[in-house]
């Protein structure tokens, strides 16, 4: 079954706001509708199933510098004239901006991917109400001390249209599913947690068995678990992990962070910010990450940038906005939250140049290390302007080149500028993540440990 | 249609029924029509003025242990009712027939009076309010060198109706000021943050000076530029009043929650009655506290708000309740049913969580801790619920030595474990003060809360600085 695009519709949408554009206005008109379903099952009965449907569109007007947007979650044609209206009336509030204006087609070529799969839109409701029961009984069958907390199935299904009067039209969908489960594993008087899960395209491509797997594992390997004493350590972040870091990282990358005076790495073009083992790409463009895109949220084409060159720091990610206030070409990294967000810059696809080592054998060379394998508070403890970085930790003991007990209840603490410098490897053991981000185990010594 | 037409809530009797149709036990309505003006300062400039509008019906339908959900933007009875059969399809029990739902309104109670509706106010006078923050940040020190600020109000109209016979309006203001600054010195870049909340109209930014926030997240910034780094290990911390409930959200407000409790992913569990804290703490969850950022008249499944004892002198008396959870215990609500939006299922969700006053001068709380810290501001925290380890950051700190507060401290995080914090609270003060305005997240939904509590020390926390 080949279901037909319907995104054209949307795209008729917004090029019917942008028409009505008057003399001296740049109008964008970002029209999007998505479906989804989530079901969830706890002790072999569906919990809930959620059917949902929304739709919306975001309108910005610039005249003379002046920004105006407004927004609504209908597609109803007499609430879209309001928003076009109500959008012109706000702009007269801002303030002129000489760089304010919207993304211009520039001629780089679109790299196609594929973000559709027809035979997503064709699994029965039972399938996937089967697929979560399944993925609970895989858990607690995987180990007689877990339980599980809740199992789900998602799949969405979105399409989207951006037209503007600078000559940008594009219209696209992409749908995919998603299994999760949570995970407790009780040990006495002890519980600790797990989660696992597996993306795909369409259910076939789901890895069950690895979601099971690695949220039974999760959860039982911090069973027993003590706080670690004190002190400067080596530390060998999972690659789960790692994806974080560099997510925090990636952050700290961003052209409109360096032009407002928020960017640590303000004035360093060029300069090395990072070990020569670290090389970080920003690359929407390669299929085989979860987050690969053809467009970027302004409707340009999304590309290849490499941010970081063996330690040396090569370029900042740009949106239209901020690429004309720093006077360089767009990177087509503008990221958008839905139709009621306004475009900002962002990185969308973060990769590491892997190393040649597997994590064993990287931590069969390290003689007093922590693997850390899950954080906590990364968005409390960590500062991306002034680099200080301090999150709550868990994991395993390194003591002569193997891991050993469990900890938890501790920081890791350094900067983030410091932990740049201090990358003592990266490892070969790439694994793609549902992230912005993919993982790789990540060295980095002389990192406070704060425990008992 | 609108959802405070007339005609609105006769069609919904008809919508229960169909979401009956498949046998369920309970249906429910919840209609919202959010609109709201959010206005950015960034950079010396008005770089934005947005408004919007989202509106919507959930429809939720219970067959036994199952829940059927479907929303629509589509507020006409036929939208409504295709939304009702989707939700009704889903918890299908093969049962069927008809059951006629008669509705009784409930009568409009008011938590947090509005005096001046933040729509009846021209937008020139939103955008007013960022231009004094910048200024007043601005001129706090030389070394400010960026300021950003956000204003934002909304206003959301409610109806609620269930097949329990339940029909709820209510009506939400809410005003919010968020100011973010960077100064610039030696050592690098230091941030400051500070924001004002209440759900309350416009009048808030009469009540209270939006300078006065300017000069707190300014302060904080430039504070930092003399900071050491935060010291690493284990040691006492005092948290000033107001500053340090989030602290009691995480550390047990989410294992007091009873959906997580009925999965024993709590470690509260089976602990009602038992001395659970020090007997200096009686947490309360209220979400009638007038004007608090998590006050609510009604809870998103339309039972009142209420004052919840959850720790009375350290001894575990409830837990917090929703619909399904209290009538699968038999028992009642106890108006914490919430949720992000009509796309949403509600859950128990905290309102307004804090710790009730103590006796102690709260200058003899520090002048009695030879060394340790002082937490008198701090960011986000979260917090594992089955093993109740939390982590929460510091914004603003400084050292305790020798009973005096001395040198700020860099940013870092605090970590510890909820049961054994609360049994390590060994100081507890007579200044009460509410804390910033939150928005608490859980699975995948944020929602509006307060927190509070009167100075207080902690026996031992560990603070993941870098200092030796």
């Amino acid at each position: 079954m080949s279901s037909p695009d319907r995104s054209g519709e949307l795209l008729t949408i917004a090029e019917r706001v942008v028409a009505m554009a008057e003399h001296g206005e740049q109008v964008e008109a970002y029209v999007s509708r998505a479906l989804s379903t989530d079901v969830r099952v706890y002790e072999g009965e569906v919990e809930h199933f959620v059917s949902a449907q929304s739709e919306g569109i975001g309108i910005r007007v610039i005249r003379d510098g002046r920004t105006g947007t407004s927004y609504c979650g209908t597609l109803d044609p007499a609430q879209i004239a309001e928003v076009l209206a109500e959008a012109r009336d706000n702009l007269g509030y801002g303030e002129p901006d000489e760089w304010a204006g919207l993304a211009t087609p520039d001629g780089v070529d679109v790299t196609p991917q594929n973000l559709w799969d027809d035979s997503l839109e064709s699994t029965s409701t039972a399938r996937k109400i089967e697929l979560a029961k399944e993925l609970e009984r895989l858990a607690r069958a995987g180990d007689s001390r877990v339980r599980v907390d809740d199992s789900n199935y998602s799949d969405a299904f979105g399409e989207a249209a951006v037209a503007t009067t600078t000559g940008i039209r594009v219209a696209g969908r992409e749908n995919g599913c998603y299994l999760s489960v949570g995970t407790l594993a009780d040990d006495g008087d002890e519980t600790q947690t797990g989660f696992g899960f597996a993306v795909g395209r369409n259910t076939d491509e789901l890895d069950i068995d690895k979601a099971a797997r690695d949220a039974v594992d999760r959860a039982t390997r911090l069973l027993g678990a003590t706080k670690p004493t004190s002190r400067r350590i080596t530390v060998v972040l999972d690659p789960y992990v790692t994806a974080q870091f560099l997510g925090i990282i990636g952050g700290t990358l961003n052209g409109e962070s360096v032009v407002k005076g928020r960017s640590l790495f303000a004035q360093r073009l060029g300069e090395t910010v990072a070990s020569p083992l670290f090389t970080l790409v920003d690359d929407p463009t390669n299929p085989l990450a979860y987050t690969a895109t053809d467009i970027d949220g302004e409707g340009l084409a999304a590309r290849r940038n490499t941010l970081i060159d063996s330690g040396t720091l090569k370029t900042f990610v740009q949106s239209s906005y901020s690429a004309r206030r720093m006077g360089v070409g767009t990177t087509g990294n503008g990221v958008r939250g839905g139709y009621g967000g306004s475009p900002s810059a962002g990185c969308l696809a973060l990769q590491i140049a892997p190393g040649q080592r597997q994590q064993d054998e990287i931590i069969a060379g390290i003689d007093d290390g922590i693997l850390i394998q899950q954080v906590q508070g990364l968005h409390s403890g960590v500062n991306p302007v002034s680099g200080d970085f301090s999150t709550g930790a868990a994991g395993l003991m390194i003591s002569k080149g193997s891991v050993g007990a469990p900890v938890r209840e501790f920081t890791i603490a350094s900067t983030l500028q410091r932990m740049l410098l201090d990358i003592v490897e990266v490892g070969g053991d790439l694994e793609w993540l549902p992230m912005r981000a993919t993982g790789v185990s990540l060295v980095i010594h002389d990192v406070t440990l704060s425990g008992s | 249609m609108e959802i405070d037409d007339v005609s609105f809530a006769p069609i919904l009797p008809r919508v229960l029924a169909a979401a009956l149709s498949t046998g369920a036990d309970f249906a429910e309505v919840f209609a919202s029509d959010w609109r709201g003006t959010g206005v950015g300062l960034d950079d010396g400039k008005i770089e934005q003025l947005s408004t919007g509008r989202n509106r919507g019906a959930g429809i939720r339908v219970v067959a036994g242990e199952t829940t059927g959900f479907a929303h629509t933007a589509d507020l006409s009875e036929a939208g409504l009712l295709a939304a009702a059969r989707v939700a009704a399809e889903a918890a299908r029990q093969g049962g069927g027939g008809t059951r006629v739902v008669a509705l009784d309104e409930r009568p409009r109670r008011v938590v947090s009076p509005i005096e001046i509706d933040p729509s009846s106010i021209g937008k020139k006078a939103k955008v007013d309010l960022l231009r004094r923050v910048d200024e007043a940040a601005r001129s706090t020190g030389g070394a400010i060198t960026q300021v950003s600020a956000g204003y934002s109000d909304g206003r959301t109209h409610i109806v609620i109706a269930n097949s329990d016979g339940v029909l709820v309006r209510d009506e939400r203001v809410r005003s919010l000021l968020r100011v973010s600054t960077v100064a610039n010195g030696d050592t690098g870049m230091q941030t400051g943050f500070d924001s004002l909340g209440h759900t309350m109209g416009f009048e808030l930014f009469d009540k209270v000076s939006v300078e006065e926030v300017a000069r707190t997240a300014a302060n904080r910034a430039l504070t930092k530029l003399r900071a050491r780094p935060a010291p690493s290990g284990s040691m006492p911390v005092v948290i000033k009043a107001g500053s340090g409930g989030v602290l009691f959200h995480e550390a047990c407000g989410h294992g007091l929650e009873a959906d997580l409790v009925a999965k024993g992913a709590s470690v509260y569990k089976g602990k009602v009655g038992e001395l659970v804290a020090s007997p200096l703490v009686t947490l309360v969850d209220d979400g009638t506290m007038t004007h608090e950022w998590g006050a609510i008249a009604f809870d998103d499944e339309g039972h009142p708000s209420q004052y919840n004892v959850l720790i009375e002198n350290g001894v575990l008396t409830d837990y917090m309740w929703d619909f399904l959870r209290a009538r699968k215990e038999g028992r009642a609500q106890s108006g914490n049913g919430r949720r992000q939006s009509y796309k949403d299922l509600p859950m128990v969700r905290m309102t307004n969580t804090y710790v009730l006053n103590g006796q102690e001068e709260p200058t003899d709380i520090i002048k009695d801790t030879k060394a340790g810290v002082y937490v008198a501001h701090l960011g986000g925290g979260s917090v594992n619920t089955a093993t109740g380890d939390f982590v929460f950051g510091m914004t603003e700190a400084y050292l305790i030595e020798n009973g005096e507060i001395t040198e700020p401290l860099r940013e870092g995080n605090l970590i510890g474990n909820g049961p054994q914090v609360l049994r390590d609270i060994d100081r507890l003060g007579n200044d009460f003060a509410m804390g910033n305005p939150g928005t608490c997240g859980k699975d995948g939904q944020g929602v509006p809360v307060g927190d509070g509590q009167p100075t207080l020390r902690v026996k031992s926390l560990t603070i993941g600085g870098t200092a030796a």
